[in-house]
């Protein structure tokens, strides 16, 4: 078990700056996920943690100890790749145990951490076959024990599920917070999906090129994103953003009044979707509806307000034709509201 | 519109067989014929021969001296060049193609190049005597230095044929995904370890054809060891050059041709049998 401290590394290749300067502090024990689009980063930035890439300044420092300069092997980690990077010459068993043989551990213990990893992840029946016979979901759940097998202080997971079709991915996800909850490792999980990052993790480490938006709770990041970027890249729907006016430092959304932190011209709103409720006739704020699609658990709404797009949802209950236009009141508790000059939101109101 | 036309692929391919069947199968049948009769009956007349002849056994051993010096010497190089310019980042294909360069030269032509450095007024002399180490010319290619002529005529076999080894090997090594060796480096895996481990073991399939194809093109080793020793190194497809040429005795020489694809046959069963491929346990 370890904490790990990463210290304003950076990164380039060639011209190109893949990481800008990152700080990141990971409790011993504790979940972060390191969430952004593809190329932002995050990849890199786990594979100099890991020691497979040399970052061109900075620290990471694991159990308060230096690892830049150590080779894999020495930073007491493992990892978990994409697509598995389990042996194929090498049997179900052989693959489990294959980091103790290389710390040369005997048999006996060998056999024991197997056997421990193999039943967490229930592989016990595949142990003496061939990764080629068993399917994708299989193969994540050896490359998964193979790093639990040498009880690792951290373990590093580079988007392990993304090469899973959705309903694996979906009870691969549950599967793996019960095992790592249980092992208590300290882990770094890289994923462009919102979701997993949301439901596995006990932080988020929102990544944007290069650079660290955010870091925070599950629902902090997703109630209170720090800038526009993680609004709009957490939730599904993305949270909406509509540019308002100020007058005397209160926004007036139909029959609502809000007090902004800005005292006039304009302030932008950043309004999740499903917080929202349908207004009596003429009291809430007007959204013209282009699409109404009733999805069974909910109806979502895509169309405009104040002339900028916006998706909403309502209750399965309501009925929206396409064209309509409905009101909608606001919950103040659970606004953002963002400098519409750099994106960045203003501190959550007390 | 789903016709059956299942006769199409037939078709297609019918050409090549015919190409084949007149141009391989037609002349392997004759030659089998006459190693194995005298005048147009069977007879082992040609084969004993063969096998009672003063060169027979020198040929046999040189060329299985020769093959079991060059082809492991190459597999091991081919794996060391495969291995660098994996690492390489840029001018990886520079590099590839100056080494695949004596692919391009004829065999002969190949055999002439290492002639002009080994030859007493050659290039190796013109060296060493320049530093001092020869005092006059040294014939490093006749009988009396039998040595000196296998390594001479190994040399020149390595500098030629290494190139296609490579070109197989480095194909199978392209094949590894790098997060195998990166896995296996998180895990402890020493440089060598992963080689061992991780690297060989994937590349079986490749490793196989460069050893099949390297083993068999060995045994029928001529041109070089032709251009540099001529009869001081007799050689089993030499000895067939010889018999069909220098004695017109085509019974004898087609004896030696079936001998020479007899061994290359037991080689490739060797190989396929000791470095077995079992598609279930590669990526």
């Amino acid at each position: 078990m370890a904490n790990i401290v990463i210290d304003n590394i950076k990164k380039s290749f060639g011209a190109f700056q893949a990481l800008k300067g990152v700080s990141l502090t990971i409790n011993d024990g504790e979940f972060v996920s390191l969430l952004g689009p593809s190329g932002c980063g995050k990849t890199t930035l786990l594979r100099i943690i890991a020691g497979l890439e040399t970052s061109t300044a900075g620290d990471v420092r694991i159990g308060e100890k230096s690892v830049i300069g150590l080779l894999p092997k020495d930073r007491g980690l493992a990892m978990v790749f994409q697509n598995y990077a389990v042996f194929p010459h090498m049997t179900v068993y052989e693959n489990v145990a294959f980091g103790l043989r290389m710390q040369k551990a005997d048999d006996a213990r060998v056999k024991k951490q197997v056997e421990k990893a193999a039943g967490l992840l229930h592989i016990e029946p595949y142990l003496d076959r061939y990764p080629n016979k068993l399917s994708g979901g299989q193969r994540q759940r050896v490359a998964v024990a193979r790093a639990l097998a040498v009880e690792p202080g951290v373990l590093l997971m580079d988007e392990p599920l993304s090469n899973l079709d959705a309903l694996l991915r979906l009870e691969m996800r549950t599967e793996l917070k019960t095992v790592l909850q249980e092992a208590g490792t300290t882990t770094i999980y890289v994923t462009h999906d919102q979701t997993e990052a949301m439901g596995l993790s006990d932080r988020i480490a929102v990544v944007h090129d290069g650079r660290i938006e955010q870091v925070g709770t599950p629902v902090e990041v997703y109630n209170h994103p720090a800038t526009r970027f993680v609004g709009g890249f957490i939730g599904n729907p993305p949270m909406n953003f509509i540019t308002m006016p100020v007058t005397g430092g209160q926004v007036t959304a139909g029959a609502q009044q809000f007090a902004v932190p800005a005292q006039g011209g304009e302030i932008v709103l950043g309004l999740r979707g499903e917080t929202v409720e349908r207004a009596p006739t003429g009291q809430g704020l007007d959204m013209q509806v282009r699409v109404a699609e009733p999805m069974g658990s909910h109806l979502l709404l895509t169309g405009s307000i104040l002339g900028q797009p916006a998706r909403v949802i309502l209750p399965a209950t309501e009925t929206v034709r396409n064209g309509e236009t409905v009101g909608l009141t606001l919950d103040p508790k659970r606004l953002t509201w963002l400098s519409p000059e750099n994106g960045v939101s203003y501190p959550a109101a007390a | 519109m789903t016709q059956n036309r299942s006769w199409i692929p037939y078709a297609l391919i019918l050409p090549s067989v015919v190409f084949l069947g007149l141009l391989f199968v037609v002349p392997l049948v004759q030659t089998l014929w006459l190693a194995v009769s005298d005048n147009g009956t069977p007879s082992l007349a040609n084969m004993t021969t063969m096998v009672t002849d003063l060169n027979f056994g020198r040929s046999v051993l040189n060329t299985f001296l020769l093959t079991l010096a060059v082809v492991p010497i190459q597999i091991v190089m081919a794996l060391t060049m495969g291995s660098m310019v994996a690492k390489m980042n840029g001018g990886r294909e520079t590099i590839l193609w100056i080494w695949t360069i004596p692919l391009g030269i004829s065999d002969l032509a190949a055999g002439m190049v290492w002639l002009s450095i080994l030859q007493n007024t050659g290039y190796l002399n013109s060296v060493l005597f320049g530093l001092g180490i020869i005092e006059r010319q040294t014939a490093w290619l006749t009988y009396q230095t039998p040595v000196a002529l296998f390594i001479g005529i190994a040399i020149a076999e390595i500098w030629r044929g290494t190139a296609i080894v490579m070109i197989i090997i480095v194909a199978g090594l392209n094949q590894v995904p790098k997060e195998f060796k990166e896995a296996a480096e998180i895990f402890g895996a020493s440089p060598w370890t992963r080689f061992t481990r991780i690297t060989l073991p994937l590349i079986r399939p490749a490793l196989q054809s460069a050893l099949i194809l390297r083993t068999v093109l060995a045994f029928e080793v001529f041109a070089v060891v032709y251009a540099l020793g001529g009869r001081n190194f007799p050689v089993l497809v030499g000895e067939a050059y010889n018999w069909q040429n220098q004695n017109q005795n085509y019974g004898v020489a087609a004896a030696y041709a079936v001998l020479i694809m007899v061994i290359s046959l037991a080689a490739t069963l060797v190989y396929l049998k000791a470095v077995k491929v079992d598609p279930e346990r590669l990526p």
